[in-house]
C-alpha cells in the first residue's frame, strides 16, 4: 500500500494526472473524510455566517413579498417578468453542469469526472433548489401554487397542458427528483465510510442511518453499479430536456426576441456553459482551502475550461444567429427588437453580455490561460455574470418594447429584487457550506477507483 | 398617494409615538377607516388615555380654557366620530329617500335584490348647465351614471366628469357636519346665527350682505335669490366660476348688444372652423356636438360625404385630433388668423398686424373659400377660454356667412342673471377690502383657490366679518371662513337645472344624504328662516303650476316637457366688430401663458376624485399632475426637457412647475392647466400638481401676457401612461383621405396589407349562437376619456396612485393611445382606444398554465379571477398589452363608502390576479337572462358595453357578429375595417374602422390628393 508506482508508463500519465502521484486508497480516504471528520476550521464559520446572513436577507425579502405582493419588485405592464424569471433560468442553467458531469460523463466513462462529480451534483441540487423557489414566489398568488399540479379535484379542473409553464413544472420537478436521487445513491458508500470513521456517537448514528445499511458486500456493489447506471441513463436526457423546456417558456410565445427556434439548443449550451463556469468558481477556492489540489488537479480545470469554451462558442453562435434571423426574416418587429437590443436603452447590458460570454472566453483558446488557475477563475466569473445578463437581455429587452409603442416602458430591479437574488446566492452558498462540512465533497470510493491500484486489480482479474 | 394601505399596497408606517396621548389617539383614528372606527374607539375607550381624552372633549367636564388648548383635536375627533356613526348606519345599504321618486325604466313593486333600478336626474357642471342622466341604483345605492337618451344635452351619452361624479358622493373625505371655527355645530346653531346676522342687516336693507356663487341655471335658486334680494334690496349676488366662460358671455353681449346664448346645429354644418376651441369635449353642449359632428362623418354607414373641420389653435385640444386640417400657431397668430379669415369673408376690420406664416395665410384663404361655399351650412367657433373680442369676431363671421338662425341658434340666456364675472368679482373684492361687506355667503365654489392671484381674494375676504361657505368638502375657502356648511351631493338632493338649449330637468335624489348635509336650496331656505328645510317642497314650490301628473312625468323622463328656449333673432353690431378687430390686432410680444381648465380635475373640484386624477389627460397622457405644456421649440429655447422645472413669473408672482413637451403646441406660449396644487383637500388629491391660479389676472383673461419664463433647475417626476409618441412606422392606426376611399374603397384600408387572417387548415370553432364583436370608428373618436371613466365605474377598477402609474401599473381596461406623426412642429395627432381584442387565436389563452383565461362559446376571452395564480405569462404574450395585473391589493376593501359604489355584478379583484376588458360580460349575461325570460332573441342594441354607452361620438359598435343586421357586423364587413396587428394571426374580435379625413384637395401636399390609407 506504500508508494510503489511512480513510472509514467500509462498513456493517461502523458497528460496532467487526474489524481496526484503517490496516493493510495488509504490516503485518499483519509484526506477526503478528514475534511468532514476533523475540527471545523475557523474560516468555515466566517463563510457560513456570511452565507447564512444572506439567507436571512432572502427570508426578509420573501416575508415582504408575501405580505405585500409582487408589486415590491420592479415589474410593470409590458415587463411582466423580471428578476424572478431571470434568476430562475440562471440557477437552473447552473445546475446543468452537475448532471452533465455525473450522468453523461459517467456513461462516457470519463474517469476524470470522479473527483468533481460529487460537489457538482450537490451544486446542481442546490441550484435547482434556488431555481425552484422563483417560479413559486413570482406568482401573484403563490398560495395557489397547487393549481399548477395535476391533482384530481372535484371541479375536474386540470392544469392547462398547452402552457409551457406546465411543462416547466414537470421538467423541473423531475429534474430535482432525479438529481436528488442520483446524488444520494452516489453518497451511500461514502456515508458508510464516514459512519465507520466517525468518532462522535451522533455522527455515527446519523451517517449510519443515511448509509442505509451499506456493508460493502459485492452484492451491494453490484446493486449500486446497476442503480447508478440506470439513474445516469435517466438523468442524461434531462440534461437536454430541462433547459429545452425552460427555453419553451420563451420560444412558445409570440414575442419578438423570444419566439425563436434556436432557443432550445442555445439554452442547453448556455446551461452547460454556465454550469461549468460555476463548477470552476466553486472548485478553485475549495481545492485551495482544503488542500485538495491532489484530487482536483489542473487536468480537471483544463477539461472544464475546454467544455466552457466549446459551449460558449455555441452560445456565441446563438447570438449571431439571432441577429441574422432578425434580418433574414424580414419581419419588422424582429428587426426592431435586435436594433433595440443592441442600440436601445439597454444596450449596455447587451455589450456587457457580449464581453462576458463571447469575448472573455476567447482567452481559453490559449493553453497558458487554461493552465492558470486565477485566470480560469476570472473567466468563470465573467461567464457567471454574462449568463445572468443573457437572461436579462432576453427577458427585459424583448418585453419592454414589443408591438405597440404605446405600451413601451422601462424596467429596473428594486432593492427587493436584488435582495431576493442575493438571498438565493446566500442560500446556495449556505447549503454548499453545510455540504462540504458534513458530507464528503469528493467521492471517496470513486477516487479510489481511479487510483493506479484499481487498474491493477481489474487487470489482475482479467 | 397618501393612503398607503389602499393605494400602493405598502403598509402604513407605524404611527410615531408622540409625547401627548391625544396625538396617539389622533394617529390611531387617522389610520382607521369605516367600521374600524368603532372598533378603534372601543379599544381606545377602555384605555386610560382615551378616558383622559373624553374628559377633555366634553366641556362640562373641563374648564373653558381647556378647550382652546386643543381645538383641532376636538374637531378632528368629533368629525371622525360623526363619520363612524354615519358609516355604521350605512352598513345596511338600505337608506331610501323619504320622498317619492319615480323609476325611469322599470317600475317594480319593490326593490328586488340583485336587480338595479334606473332613475332620471341631471348633472350640472360647466356653468351650471344640465346634462340628463340615468342613475343605476342597486338596493338604494347609486352605482353608475349613464346619459339620459331623452335629454337634449346627453342623448344617452355622458362625459368623464359625469361618469366620475358618482365617486364624489362616496368620497370618504367629504365634509360631514357644519363647523364653526373648526368646531362642530348643528345646522340649528347656524340658522340661529344667520337669523341674528340678518336681523342686524335688516335696517340696512342688507347692504353688508354679499352672495358669491358659481353660475347657475336653476329656476329654484333664481326664485330663492329673488326672494332674498327682495327682502334685502341692498344685498348683492356676485358670480364667479373657477372655469368661467367670461369671454364667451361678454363677447356675445358685446356682439349682439344684449344678453344672449347660442348653440350650434352641427348636423347641418358642412364646414367647421375652430379657433382655440375644444368644443367637442368641453362645454355644456359638448356631448351633442360630438355626436352630431361624428354623425356627419360616418363614412362607414352611408358615407359618401363628410363634413370638414379646420382647427387652428395654440394649445392643442382633443377636438383637433379629429380635424381634417389642423394647424398650431402662436396665440397672437390665432387671432391674426381669425382676422384674416374674417377679412376674406368680408367682415370689416383692420388688417392683422401680426405676421402669419405663409402656410397659415394659405390655410386662411382656403378656409374662407370653403366657408363661403358653404354659406348657411357652416360654423365658426372659438373656445370657451378665448377673449371676448375673438368671440365678437366669430359672431360676425357667422352672421356674414348666414349661419345665424341656421347652424347657429341664438336664445335668451339660460343662465340665471348672467353677469360679467370679471366686474362682479373685482367689485366684490374691492368692497371687501374697503370693509363694506359684513356677511359673505359663498355657495359652492372655492374662490380662495380659483380666484385670480392678482385680486388677492383671500386677503380681501379676511376683512369680512362673517364668512360662510357651503361646499361638499372642507377646502381652501372653508379654511378661511368662520362657518363651513357641508353641501349635499347632487345625487342626494332635489334641484332643477337647465340644459344649454333651455330644457329643464328636475334633479331627484337617489339616496338620502350620507351625512348631515344640505344642498343650496335647503341652505337658502334655512337662512330665510325655515329650520327644517325640505328640498322636495322647495323645488316643488318653484313648479307649483305643474300638476302632480306632469311633475311625475318630468321626474320619470328626466326633462320637463316644452321647456326648450325659443330662438331669438339678433344682429351683430358693426361697431363692436370694429372695436374687437382693433383689439385683436394689437401686437403683444414675449411668451404668452394660456390657462385652461384641467381636462380631468376641471377647476380643482375633482382634485380628490381618484378616477379623474388617474385618468390620462388627452394628448399629454399625464396623470396626477399638471405641467407647463410647451412646444419642442419653446422647450429648446428655454433649455428644458420633460420633468425640468420652469419658473413662471408675472410681476412678483412666481410659480414653479415641471415642463412637458407637447408636439403640436403653438410656439412662444405655454399652456397651464388650473385646478392642481390644492392645499386643502382630501387624502387623494393632496400634493398633486401645482397651483397656477396666482398667475391669473383680475380681468379673468385665460391668456396672460408679460410673463418671464426661465428654467428653474431641478425637476419633478410626472406620471405619464404613454412614454412613446411615435408609431415607429408600424401599421397601427390606419388613416387616409375620403377621395382615396371613394376611388377605391376595397383597396383603401388594406393597401399593402393583404393578409388573409382566416387562412388556416383548422376549420376553427363554429359559432352557432352568439358571436360577440366590437368595432371602434377611428374617424369618430376624439379621445375624450368618457369611455375610460365609464369602464372604471362599471367594472370596479381601482385607482393605483401616482407612484404605481409611474411604475407602469395603471389598471384601466381601456386606454386611449395617442401618437404623433409627421413634422415635429406641425404634427398630426391621432388617437386610438385599445381594449382587449378577444382574439380568436388568443396568445394569452394557450400560455396560461391554469386555464384562468379561456375562450367562451360566444367568442369572449374570459378571465376566471378565482383560477388565476398570477404568472403574468398571458400579459407577456399579449401583443396588445391590454392585460392589467394587480401587483398589490389595489382594490380598497376597507373604506365603507367606497364599497357602496361598487357594481355588485362585477368581481372586486384581489391582489395577484390578472384582469382585463370583459366586453362587460355582466351586461351580456343580464341581457341574456332578460331575453330568455321573454323568450326573445338578443336583438342588436340589447347589450351595450359601458364604453359604448358613454361614448359621446358613438364611435363604438358592439353586438353579435352572426347577426348580419347588427351594426357591428355591418361595420366589420366594411372595407374600412381592419384588425390591429392582424398580421400576427391573432384574429382580433375588436376591430377598427380606418380613420378617414376629408381633406381639402388644395391644401394636401403638392395638390397630390387621394392619399390612400397608411
Amino acid at each position: 500500500m506504500a508508494k510503489k508506482r511512480t513510472e509514467p508508463d500509462r498513456p493517461i500519465q502523458m497528460r496532467h494526472p487526474i489524481i496526484a502521484e503517490g496516493h493510495t486508497p488509504a490516503t485518499v480516504t483519509d484526506q477526503i473524510s478528514a475534511v468532514v471528520l476533523t475540527k471545523t476550521p475557523r474560516w468555515w464559520y466566517v463563510g457560513f455566517a456570511v452565507a447564512f446572513s444572506l439567507v436571512m436577507v432572502l427570508f426578509m425579502a420573501l416575508a415582504q413579498l408575501f405580505v405585500k405582493g409582487v408589486g415590491i419588485w420592479g415589474l410593470n405592464n409590458p415587463v411582466n417578468w423580471g428578476f424572478a424569471i431571470i434568476n430562475f433560468v440562471w440557477w437552473i442553467g447552473i445546475g446543468h453542469a452537475g448532471t452533465l458531469i455525473s450522468a453523461i460523463l459517467l456513461l462516457l466513462r470519463q474517469n476524470w469526472r470522479n473527483s468533481i462529480n460529487r460537489f457538482a451534483e450537490a451544486m446542481t441540487l442546490f441550484a435547482v433548489a434556488c431555481a425552484g423557489l422563483f417560479p413559486l414566489i413570482h406568482m401573484g398568488r403563490p398560495w395557489r401554487f397547487y393549481y399548477m399540479l395535476p391533482i384530481p379535484n372535484t371541479f375536474d379542473l386540470w392544469p392547462q397542458f398547452r402552457s409551457p409553464l406546465i411543462w416547466d413544472v414537470f421538467a423541473v420537478t423531475t429534474y430535482a427528483l432525479v438529481s436528488a436521487l442520483f446524488w444520494y445513491v452516489g453518497l451511500i458508500p461514502d456515508l458508510a465510510t464516514l459512519r465507520d470513521r466517525a468518532k462522535n456517537k451522533f455522527a455515527q448514528h446519523a451517517y449510519g442511518i443515511l448509509a442505509a445499511g451499506w456493508r460493502g458486500s459485492s452484492r451491494h456493489w453490484h446493486n449500486y453499479e446497476v442503480a447508478s447506471m440506470l439513474l445516469a441513463g435517466l438523468a442524461t436526457p434531462l440534461v437536454v430536456s430541462v433547459h429545452t423546456v425552460v427555453s419553451f417558456d420563451f420560444a412558445a410565445s409570440q414575442l419578438p426576441g423570444w419566439h425563436a427556434t434556436i432557443f432550445p439548443p442555445y439554452f442547453v449550451a448556455g446551461a452547460v456553459f454556465a454550469g461549468f463556469a460555476m463548477v470552476i468558481t466553486l472548485a478553485v477556492p475549495l481545492r485551495a482551502l482544503f488542500g485538495l489540489n491532489d484530487f482536483i488537479t489542473l487536468r480537471h480545470l483544463q477539461n472544464m475550461a475546454k467544455v466552457m469554451l466549446a459551449t460558449g462558442m455555441v452560445v456565441s453562435y446563438g447570438y449571431a444567429i439571432e441577429i441574422f434571423m432578425a434580418w433574414y426574416s424580414g419581419n419588422g418587429f424582429e428587426q426592431f427588437m435586435i436594433t433595440n437590443r443592441i442600440g436601445g436603452p439597454y444596450k449596455y447590458a447587451w455589450f456587457a453580455l457580449i464581453l462576458c460570454n463571447v469575448l472573455s472566453i476567447q482567452l481559453l483558446w490559449f493553453k497558458r490561460v487554461r493552465k492558470s488557475v486565477p485566470m480560469l477563475f476570472v473567466v468563470a466569473m465573467f461567464v457567471n455574470v454574462g449568463m445572468w445578463l443573457e437572461r436579462f437581455v432576453i427577458i427585459v429587452t424583448s418585453l419592454h418594447r414589443d408591438f405597440l409603442p404605446s405600451s413601451w416602458d422601462m424596467y429596473s430591479g428594486t432593492r427587493w429584487d436584488w435582495a431576493t437574488y442575493v438571498g438565493t446566492i446566500g442560500l446556495f452558498l449556505a447549503l454548499m457550506f453545510l455540504f462540504i462540512r458534513f458530507l464528503p465533497m469528493i467521492s471517496i470510493f470513486e477516487m479510489r477507483m481511479i487510483l493506479p491500484e484499481a487498474d491493477e486489480v481489474k487487470e489482475g482479474k482479467k | 398617494m397618501k393612503d398607503d394601505t389602499t393605494m400602493d399596497g405598502s403598509l402604513p408606517e407605524e404611527a410615531t409615538v408622540e409625547s401627548t396621548s391625544i396625538e396617539q389617539v389622533r394617529a390611531q383614528l387617522r389610520k382607521a377607516t369605516g367600521p374600524r372606527y368603532w372598533r378603534s374607539l372601543e379599544e381606545l375607550a377602555s384605555t386610560e388615555r382615551f378616558q383622559n381624552l373624553l374628559e377633555r372633549e366634553f366641556p362640562s367636564l373641563l374648564p373653558i380654557d381647556g378647550l382652546s388648548k386643543a381645538p383641532v383635536e376636538r374637531r378632528r375627533f368629533l368629525q371622525l366620530m360623526g363619520a363612524s356613526l354615519a358609516l355604521a348606519g350605512l352598513n345596511g345599504c338600505t337608506i331610501q329617500p323619504d320622498e317619492r321618486i319615480v323609476p325611469y325604466v322599470k317600475q317594480p313593486e319593490q326593490l328586488i335584490p340583485g336587480k338595479p333600478l334606473y332613475f332620471a336626474s341631471a348633472h350640472a357642471l360647466v356653468g351650471g348647465y344640465a346634462r340628463g342622466i340615468l342613475v343605476e341604483s342597486h338596493m338604494g345605492r347609486p352605482t353608475k351614471i349613464e346619459g339620459n337618451p331623452d335629454h337634449p344635452a346627453s342623448g344617452g351619452t355622458s362625459d368623464l366628469f359625469t361618469q366620475a361624479s358618482i365617486l364624489d358622493l362616496y368620497d370618504p373625505d367629504r365634509a360631514q357636519t357644519p363647523q364653526n371655527l373648526t368646531r362642530i355645530r348643528s345646522w340649528g346653531a347656524f340658522g340661529d346665527e344667520m337669523e341674528a346676522q340678518l336681523a342686524a342687516q335688516q335696517p340696512l336693507g342688507g347692504s353688508g350682505i354679499r352672495f358669491l356663487t358659481e353660475s347657475t341655471t336653476s329656476p329654484t335658486l333664481a326664485r330663492q335669490m329673488r326672494e332674498f334680494l327682495a327682502r334685502f334690496p341692498q344685498a348683492r349676488w356676485d358670480r364667479y366660476d373657477g372655469a368661467h366662460r367670461n369671454g364667451l358671455r361678454e363677447g356675445t353681449r358685446a356682439a349682439f348688444g344684449r344678453r344672449a346664448e347660442f348653440y350650434f346645429d352641427l348636423s347641418r354644418a358642412d364646414v367647421v372652423l375652430t379657433l382655440d376651441s375644444d368644443f367637442l369635449t368641453q362645454g355644456p353642449a359638448a356631448l351633442v356636438y360630438a355626436r352630431a359632428f361624428a354623425d356627419r362623418r360616418r363614412v362607414v354607414d352611408d358615407g359618401t360625404s363628410m363634413n370638414r373641420m379646420y382647427c387652428v389653435e395654440s394649445s392643442p385640444t382633443a377636438t383637433s385630433t379629429t380635424a381634417d386640417h389642423r394647424m398650431n400657431l402662436k396665440p397672437q397668430q390665432v387671432d391674426a388668423f381669425a382676422l384674416h379669415v374674417a377679412r376674406a369673408l368680408g367682415v370689416p376690420g383692420p388688417a392683422p398686424s401680426v405676421d402669419l406664416p405663409e402656410a397659415a395665410i394659405k390655410l386662411a384663404d382656403e378656409v374662407a373659400h370653403d366657408l363661403t361655399q358653404a354659406r348657411g351650412r357652416c360654423v365658426v367657433t372659438c373656445g370657451d377660454q378665448t377673449s371676448a373680442d375673438l368671440q365678437v369676431l366669430v359672431h360676425a363671421m357667422n352672421e356674414q356667412l348666414g349661419n345665424l338662425g341656421t347652424t347657429v341658434q341664438l336664445i335668451d340666456p339660460v343662465e340665471v342673471d348672467p353677469q360679467d364675472q370679471a366686474a362682479s368679482l373685482t367689485l366684490l373684492v374691492e368692497e371687501m377690502r374697503r370693509g363694506d361687506v359684513d356677511l359673505l355667503i359663498m355657495l359652492g365654489g372655492n374662490p380662495v383657490f380659483t380666484a385670480p392671484g392678482e385680486l388677492r381674494f383671500r386677503q380681501a375676504m379676511e376683512k369680512v366679518e362673517t364668512r360662510v361657505h357651503l361646499s361638499q368638502s372642507f377646502d381652501e375657502t372653508s379654511e378661511y371662513c368662520q362657518w363651513h356648511l357641508p353641501e349635499s351631493h347632487y345625487l342626494e338632493s332635489w334641484s332643477d337645472v337647465r340644459a344649454f338649449d333651455g330644457t329643464t330637468s328636475i334633479t331627484q335624489p337617489l339616496i338620502s344624504p350620507l351625512y348631515d348635509t344640505h344642498n343650496v336650496h335647503e341652505f337658502m331656505e334655512l337662512i330665510a328662516g325655515d329650520p327644517q328645510p325640505d328640498g322636495h317642497d322647495i323645488v316643488r314650490a318653484t313648479w307649483q303650476a305643474t300638476t302632480d301628473r306632469d311633475w311625475r312625468r318630468s321626474l320619470h323622463d328626466g326633462v320637463v316637457a316644452d321647456t326648450k328656449s325659443a330662438a331669438i333673432a339678433a344682429t351683430v353690431s358693426p361697431a363692436a366688430v370694429t372695436q374687437a378687430a382693433t383689439n385683436l390686432s394689437r401686437v403683444r410680444s414675449g411668451l404668452t401663458l394660456e390657462l385652461r381648465p384641467d381636462t380631468t380635475v376641471y377647476d380643482g373640484r375633482f382634485a380628490n376624485n381618484g378616477w379623474l386624477q388617474e385618468c390620462p389627460k388627452p394628448l399629454t397622457k399625464l396623470t396626477w399632475d399638471n405641467a407647463a405644456l410647451m412646444s419642442p421649440r419653446t422647450a429648446e429655447a428655454l433649455g428644458v426637457e420633460n420633468f425640468d422645472n420652469v419658473s413662471i413669473k408675472r410681476g412678483t408672482t412666481e410659480v414653479t412647475l415641471p415642463a412637458w413637451i407637447l408636439p403640436g403646441h403653438g410656439e412662444d406660449s405655454i399652456t397651464l392647466n388650473v385646478g392642481y396644487g390644492r392645499t386643502k383637500t382630501g387624502s387623494v388629491g393632496k400634493g398633486a400638481g401645482f397651483n397656477v391660479n396666482p398667475l391669473a389676472t383680475a380681468d379673468l383673461s385665460w391668456r396672460i401676457h408679460d410673463v418671464q419664463v426661465t428654467a428653474a433647475g431641478g425637476s419633478h417626476p410626472l406620471a405619464c401612461t404613454q412614454d412613446h409618441h411615435s408609431m415607429e412606422g408600424r401599421d397601427i392606426i390606419r388613416s387616409g383621405s375620403l377621395d382615396a376611399y371613394q376611388k377605391n374603397p376595397l383597396h383603401f384600408a388594406h393597401h399593402g396589407h393583404h393578409v388573409d387572417i382566416n387562412a388556416s387548415l383548422n376549420p376553427g370553432f363554429a359559432y352557432d349562437g352568439l358571436k360577440w364583436g366590437l368595432t371602434i370608428d377611428l374617424t369618430a373618436c376624439n379621445g375624450c376619456n368618457a369611455c375610460v371613466m365609464a369602464c372604471q365605474s362599471e367594472n370596479n377598477i381601482p385607482v393605483v396612485g401616482k407612484d404605481q402609474v409611474m411604475r407602469g401599473r395603471e389598471l384601466h381596461w381601456i386606454r386611449i393611445d395617442r401618437y404623433f406623426e409627421g413634422d415635429l412642429d406641425q404634427p398630426d395627432m391621432v388617437q386610438q382606444p385599445v381594449i382587449c381584442m378577444h382574439c380568436e387565436q388568443a396568445p394569452c389563452e394557450i400560455v396560461c398554465p391554469v386555464s384562468a383565461t379561456v375562450h367562451s362559446d360566444e367568442g369572449l376571452n374570459d378571465m376566471v379571477y378565482n383560477r388565476c395564480v398570477g404568472t403574468r405569462y398571458c400579459s407577456n404574450n399579449c401583443p396588445y398589452k391590454v392585460r392589467r395585473f394587480n401587483y398589490y391589493q389595489y382594490a380598497d376593501n376597507n373604506t365603507e363608502t367606497l364599497k357602496m359604489q361598487r357594481n355588485p355584478d362585477v368581481t372586486v379583484r384581489h391582489r395577484g390576479v390578472m384582469e382585463k376588458c370583459s366586453y362587460c360580460v355582466q351586461r351580456i349575461n343580464h341581457a341574456r337572462i332578460e331575453a330568455k325570460k321573454d323568450d326573445l332573441p338578443l336583438g342588436d342594441g340589447t347589450v351595450t358595453t359601458a364604453c359604448q354607452q358613454a361614448c359621446p361620438s358613438q364611435a363604438i359598435a358592439f353586438g353579435d357578429l352572426n347577426d348580419p343586421q347588427a351594426k357591428v357586423a355591418k361595420w366589420q364587413a366594411s372595407p374600412l375595417n381592419y384588425g390591429l396587428l392582424e398580421e400576427l394571426g391573432t384574429r382580433p374580435r375588436t376591430t377598427y374602422l380606418t380613420r378617414v379625413k376629408n381633406e381639402n384637395a388644395n391644401l394636401t401636399a403638392g395638390g397630390d390628393h387621394g392619399q390612400e390609407a397608411h
